[in-house]
């Protein structure tokens, strides 16, 4: 056991982690946020998915302790400050790019980082991106529409701010 | 025009609001004071004889607090996991039924088998520990095939002779036989319709929790039907009666029918937790549940299509085997008879029908009801042989099955069912009309210019949803009645909560039904609160699959609710003082008829609660009403879709160019979550015929165990889908006229993509290619057919 | 997982020390390590994660080679201009493992030192004759891949950097398995300086990656696909699974490599 300390959606958290213990184990089980999921085994699925340094990875496939004193973003930092969904959960109920919602969390945060990488990415793009997201309910139709949306406003909002 | 946010509006899904903050409440994400975690040890071998299992030393490990076999069950005289339906073979014999132990006692009879449970204070320690277990097995041959189980020498079960769980038959045989020998023509298709794993991305979980001092138990479970759980695992295994045991399924993360079941782990987490006197939780992982949730599918089959000159159906035979796979789950024994071999007629006149269904036991994971659920099978087998008949005689696919269309309703097919209403050609010219029909060969050409081989495929399925009169499937062998209910109760000030027996598992009930609500009693949705998932809080309910959440658990709402309006009108007619036959509701508004007096709903509600002036004698005080809706017949949603591929000859691959679908559903509630689920079937349905396939080796091990390599359908893989609903044709026996969408897209889409392959590479002579189609698959068929082309 | 102690050095001597521990293993990305420690199929004491070290991340260019450091991840790869501009086929391949998340933490080093016979960049490092470099030593790619699972490193060795020749030109050609969307047959074809052609298969090889020196002599006298078509591929050499058979394979090995031809023609 070890202790650890991260910034987890921009508020510091401390906690204890074996080598063992899995980021995404740590952040459901340590830090009671359980909006991060796990749905396989295999670093496939994608359900677990969150931002560490930026960057968007499988939180099932990182050890926690490998992770501390660094900056993690999950998906229940993800909303507007007053509490509001943001422009890509917005998009994704405008959309109904979720039906279960399990791998939902994971699908917003590896689109969030696309839309920072590729501000207008193209329907093959998406599909091409979200390689390491399964849905089992959705046939991802609505999914990469709602990504398709939020690119679009996210664009025009840029372009009204200048 | 739909009513702002009632019926027919694509209302957005308020439950969306916290999934998308990550606020979602699932089974895992509970967490009991002192909760301690289940390991399970599974079994390794597919058939084996137990010696002994030794969990001294596992006992003995660190953080271990218990650790359980089938011995300790045995002893605490626990039943086994039952089944909730019974078929009669033909002989009018039961079907075998043997024991389904919760942990294995005495023999394991497939990969994945429970045998021992260690109960620890983490996760990693009761893993650690199991690693101790001691067990000492003897391995016997495995029964793995189910074409070859009768004859293996081999029993899964020694009540079971030659495997055979029941051999079974619908229709008129004499009768079919006499079409057969009729016939100008007869088409022969033998298939398999593929094993598949449902994957619902919430893997499933159990936590039970004991309360000494109510000596009342909880189980919070990923269940699509949490009363269903109650009733047979408190009544038949665990015998706990229902005011002592809570069952809660709260947000569930997709089923797909793998979460309708009673499982083992739910019993033994109940009653673990009071041998312990502490919570005691079950997680699987993705690797388990490939090896302990309920399969689906696996069907073998002979068919054979007997015709006229001029391509009418006279008479169709079916000769099915079905996997049951070890042990009987829940469903399992009506899903290919009842569920099955009642579509063959599908949308059409065949006066004949007879089909034959053997189920055996094997030594693979129990199958059961998975999306479609018999129904996909069923279209499979019809649209497939009618697409190999109509390349045999030379008829287009549109056109052959326009000759035999159904079009006069009520219709009873030869196969039991009564279809109350329909329009096939609606659903037919709409699809090829959308889909460019009379275009395609241009593109066909098209694409070989490419050197691509492009293909195109029809399927018109129809279905039966709304499980079911209760009458009705209790004289087929359920041993439940399959109504639904619902309580409304209007609370003081006018708002409602409504407890429903369905339970969402994706569907977006919370939107839908509070959109039925809203519409019926004219206040707003926001009003409106869907409660589901909950035994405590909901009177009862037979829970959801099937597509019978609407048809059945939306009609049940609708009862309630006339029974609310009936008593309201009651009190308005004395505050209003006018008659009680002369008060109309509508617009959330008690009137007087004629009159410009009226009451809104909401006064009507406190009033209820705040009886100060009406007769107390005549009217109770409250508002608040219970129904039960047995449905009178099923639903028969049903459409026409058609698939575009391109395959390329070189590698095999398939691609899906267009994937265009036209339903019936009747009457809509809210099309966009409609069209989702449309959306979803058919990425399943596609999974099936492209990608997904459960395999077994020889020995009864699980090949595809995990995602690495069992194919699940990603973003890659699909197209943008194009989905219409036709000008449907309403349900004549529900109230609302729904009749089920959930399942139609995994319906009929693998014919259709089958369909489309063989269209594609028929060049080479070939007229059949098994599911899923991979590009092995596809290769090696386009290999065999060129060499056999070759050599003749 | 069974339990171990995790150690994250931050420099190389103190990774390669720790490595002396009995039952120590090393560390990259994780990506398909991890997964392979969940399923209790590797029981490590100590975990030397090699994700701190500076020294072994980047990517450069010295002279007629491109150096990429045995830390660096595919994604760093897939985005780096150097990489684009001196071997683009290798941008290609690197963007194409795996998904963005894996390819934010996998690492070139961990994917050439696990040797999965279906992994992409094996590919790349046969068919360019690239040098693995490591705490110890230079190691040619021929000798570094031993099979199946199976390297030259020995106990304790760490793959620093991986140094590729630039080639005159070079193609990627993945062929996906279904469900891992790892390689099921992918071929890295390149066109050397010396006028010679190389051709690195991953996927379908028994004992892993190979080169095919009938395809190559053939393409080195003939750069068209009628000189692939003349060549046999033998399916005796090839992996039998769920997803391909051995002739199949075979038949791939030349199909992604008449289409490795058509990319660079």
């Amino acid at each position: 056991m070890a202790k650890i300390t991260m910034t987890v959606n921009g508020k510091e958290h401390s906690g204890e982690a074996e080598g063992r213990t899995l980021l995404v184990d740590f952040i459901r089980g340590e830090l009671g946020l359980t909006g991060t999921h796990v749905g396989c085994d295999t670093s496939q699925c994608g359900a677990c998915v969150v931002h560490v340094n930026g960057e968007s990875v499988k939180s099932c496939s990182v050890f926690a302790q490998a992770c501390d004193g660094a900056q993690i973003a999950t998906i229940e930092g993800v909303q507007n400050n007053d509490g509001t969904l943001n422009v890509l959960q917005a998009a994704f109920q405008e959309h109904h790019g979720l039906q279960c919602g399990f791998c939902t969390p994971g699908m917003v945060m590896s689109a969030s980082e696309l839309l920072k990488v590729n501000a207008a990415p193209s329907e093959a793009e998406i599909r091409e991106w979200l390689k390491g997201n399964i849905c089992r309910c959705t046939g991802y139709h609505n999914i990469v529409k709602a990504v398709q949306s939020a690119a679009a406003t996210m664009a025009g909002a840029a372009q009204a701010a200048e | 025009m739909p009513k702002d946010g009632g019926i027919g509006a694509s209302v957005v899904r308020r439950e969306d609001t916290r999934f998308l903050k990550g606020k979602g409440r699932y089974t895992d994400d509970m967490n009991r004071p002192g909760q301690t975690y289940a390991y399970i040890l599974r079994s390794s071998l597919a058939h084996a004889t137990l010696n002994n299992v030794d969990t001294a030393a596992a006992s003995a490990a660190p953080g271990v607090i218990r650790v359980f076999t089938g011995e300790d069950i045995t002893a605490a005289g626990l039943g086994g996991v039952p089944c909730g339906w019974q078929i009669t073979d033909k002989h009018g014999d039961p079907m075998k039924e043997p024991l389904h132990p919760i942990l294995a006692v005495g023999k394991v009879r497939h990969v994945g088998d429970p045998i021992a449970v260690v109960v620890a204070e983490t996760y990693e320690q009761a893993r650690d520990a199991a690693e101790l277990i001691d067990v000492d097995m003897t391995d016997l041959p495995a029964v793995v095939n189910m074409r070859t189980a009768e004859t293996s020498g081999h029993q899964v079960h020694e009540e079971a002779p030659d495997n055979v769980c029941y051999d079974w038959e619908l229709g008129d045989k004499e009768g079919t036989d006499a079409a057969f020998a009729n016939a100008h023509h007869i088409t022969t298709l033998e298939f398999i319709n593929n094993r598949l794993v449902a994957n619902p991305m919430e893997p499933r979980c159990a936590l039970g929790d004991y309360d000494e001092n109510d000596e009342h138990y909880t189980l919070y479970t990923t269940s699509q039907n949490p009363h269903v759980i109650r009733l047979l695992m408190g009544a038949f295994v665990l015998n706990i009666p229902e005011h002592k045991l809570r069952v809660y399924a709260p947000d569930v993360g997709g089923g797909f029918g793998s979460k309708i079941y009673h499982y083992a782990e739910e019993a033994f987490v109940t009653w673990a937790s009071k041998q312990i006197r502490r919570p005691v939780k079950w997680t699987a992982d993705r690797s388990e549940a490939f090896i302990s949730d309920a399969h689906g599918r696996d069907h073998v089959t002979k068919a054979e299509l007997a015709m006229d000159a001029e391509g009418k159906f006279l008479g169709l035979r079916a000769d099915t085997y079905a996997n049951m796979g070890a042990y009987l789950s829940t469903f399992a024994p009506c899903v290919p008879t009842w569920l099955h071999a009642t579509l063959l007629a599908g949308q059409y006149t065949t006066p004949m029908v007879h089909a034959r269904v053997r189920a055996m036991f094997t030594n693979t994971v129990p199958v059961d009801a998975y999306r479609g659920a018999g129904r996909p099978e069923a279209t499979y087998l019809l649209e497939r042989i009618i697409n190999k008949a109509a390349q045999e005689i030379g008829l287009d696919q549109a056109e052959i099955r326009r000759r035999n269309f159904i079009r006069t309703f009520p219709y009873d097919t030869p196969v039991a069912l009564q279809y109350d209403t329909g329009d096939y050609d609606a659903t037919l010219n709409a699809v090829m009309e959308t889909a460019d029909y009379a275009g395609f060969e241009a593109r066909r050409a098209e694409a070989a210019s490419r050197g691509k081989l492009r293909g195109i495929g029809l399927s018109c399925y129809i279905e039966a949803c709304g499980i079911a009169p209760s009458a009705l499937v209790g004289a087929l062998g359920a041993r439940a009645g399959l109504y639904e209910a619902a309580t409304i109760r209007v609370n003081p000030t006018g708002s409602v909560s409504v407890m429903t027996g369905a339970h969402s598992h994706g569907q977006g009930h919370e939107t839908t039904f509070a959109q039925v609500v809203s519409d019926a009693l004219g206040i707003p949705a926001d009003q409106i609160e869907i409660i589901h998932g909950d035994t405590d809080k909901i009177p009862f309910g037979m829970g959801t699959y099937g597509s019978r959440s609407l048809a059945v658990g939306g009609s049940a709402i609708v009862k309630a609710v006339d029974k609310v309006v009936a008593k309201g009108k009651k009190i308005a007619a004395h505050l209003l003082e006018a008659a009680e036959s002369d008060i109309i509701f509508e617009d959330g508004q008690y009137k007087v008829a004629g009159t410009d007096k009226a009451k809104a709903f909401a006064e009507i509600s406190l009033a209820a609660y705040v009886p100060h002036n009406y007769p107390i004698d005549e009217i109770e005080p409250g508002l608040e009403e219970t129904a039960f809706y047995d449905p009178k017949n099923f639903t028969y949603p049903a459409g026409s879709y058609l698939c575009e591929v391109e395959v390329d000859p070189e590698t095999g691959k398939v691609e899906i160019v267009a994937m265009t679908a036209s339903d019936d559903f009747g009457n809509i509630v809210n099309p966009m979550i409609v069209e989702g689920q449309v959306h979803g079937g058919l990425a399943q349905g596609i999974g099936q015929a492209l990608l997904e396939n459960c395999a077994y080796d020889e020995h009864g091990q699980l090949v595809s165990g995990s995602f690495m390599d069992y194919a699940m359908p990603l973003a890659v893989d699909l197209p943008n889908f194009v989905v219409e609903t036709v000008e449907g044709t309403p349900c004549t026996h529900n109230p609302l006229g729904v009749k089920g969408c959930g399942e139609a897209g995994a319906i009929g889409s693998p014919p259709a993509l089958i369909n489309a392959v063989v269209d594609a590479i028929k060049g080479y002579g070939i007229d059949h290619i098994d599911m899923p189609a991979t590009s092995l698959n596809v290769w090696t068929t386009i290999q065999n057919a060129s060499a056999k082309q070759a050599a003749e | 997982m069974y339990a171990f102690d995790l150690a994250r050095p931050a420099d190389l001597a103190g990774a390669v020390a720790t490595l002396q521990t009995e039952g120590a293993q090393a560390l990259g990305g994780g990506q398909t390590l991890i997964p392979v420690l969940k399923q209790r199929l590797s029981q490590p004491s100590v975990l030397v994660d090699l994700s701190g070290i500076d020294s072994m991340k980047g990517i450069r260019r010295a002279g007629e080679f491109l150096i990429i450091g045995g830390g660096t991840t595919h994604g760093t790869v897939a985005g780096s201009a150097e990489v684009a501009s001196s071997i683009p086929a290798i941008t290609a391949l690197a963007s194409k493992i795996g998904d963005p998340q894996v390819r934010n933490r996998g690492t070139i080093g961990g994917s050439v030192a696990n040797n999965d016979p279906a992994a992409c960049y094996p590919s790349a490092v046969m068919a360019l004759g690239a040098t693995v470099e490591t705490n110890k030593r230079e190691i040619a790619a021929e000798e570094f891949f031993q099979g199946l699972y199976t390297t030259s490193l020995e106990e304790g060795e760490i793959v620093t950097a991986v140094k590729f020749p630039i080639p005159v030109a070079a193609t990627y050609q993945k062929f996906e398995q279904p469900a891992s969307r790892f390689s099921l047959t992918s071929v890295f074809l390149a066109k050397m300086g010396d006028g010679s052609v190389r051709v690195g298969v991953t996927g379908a090889g028994a004992d892993g990656v190979f080169r095919h020196a009938g395809l190559e002599a053939a393409l080195s006298s003939d750069f068209s696909a009628a000189a692939v078509d003349g060549v046999s591929v033998d399916a005796a050499m090839m992996s039998n699974d769920l997803h391909a058979t051995p002739e199949y394979r075979a038949h791939l090995v030349k199909v992604m490599t008449k289409r490795a031809v058509a990319a660079l023609s």
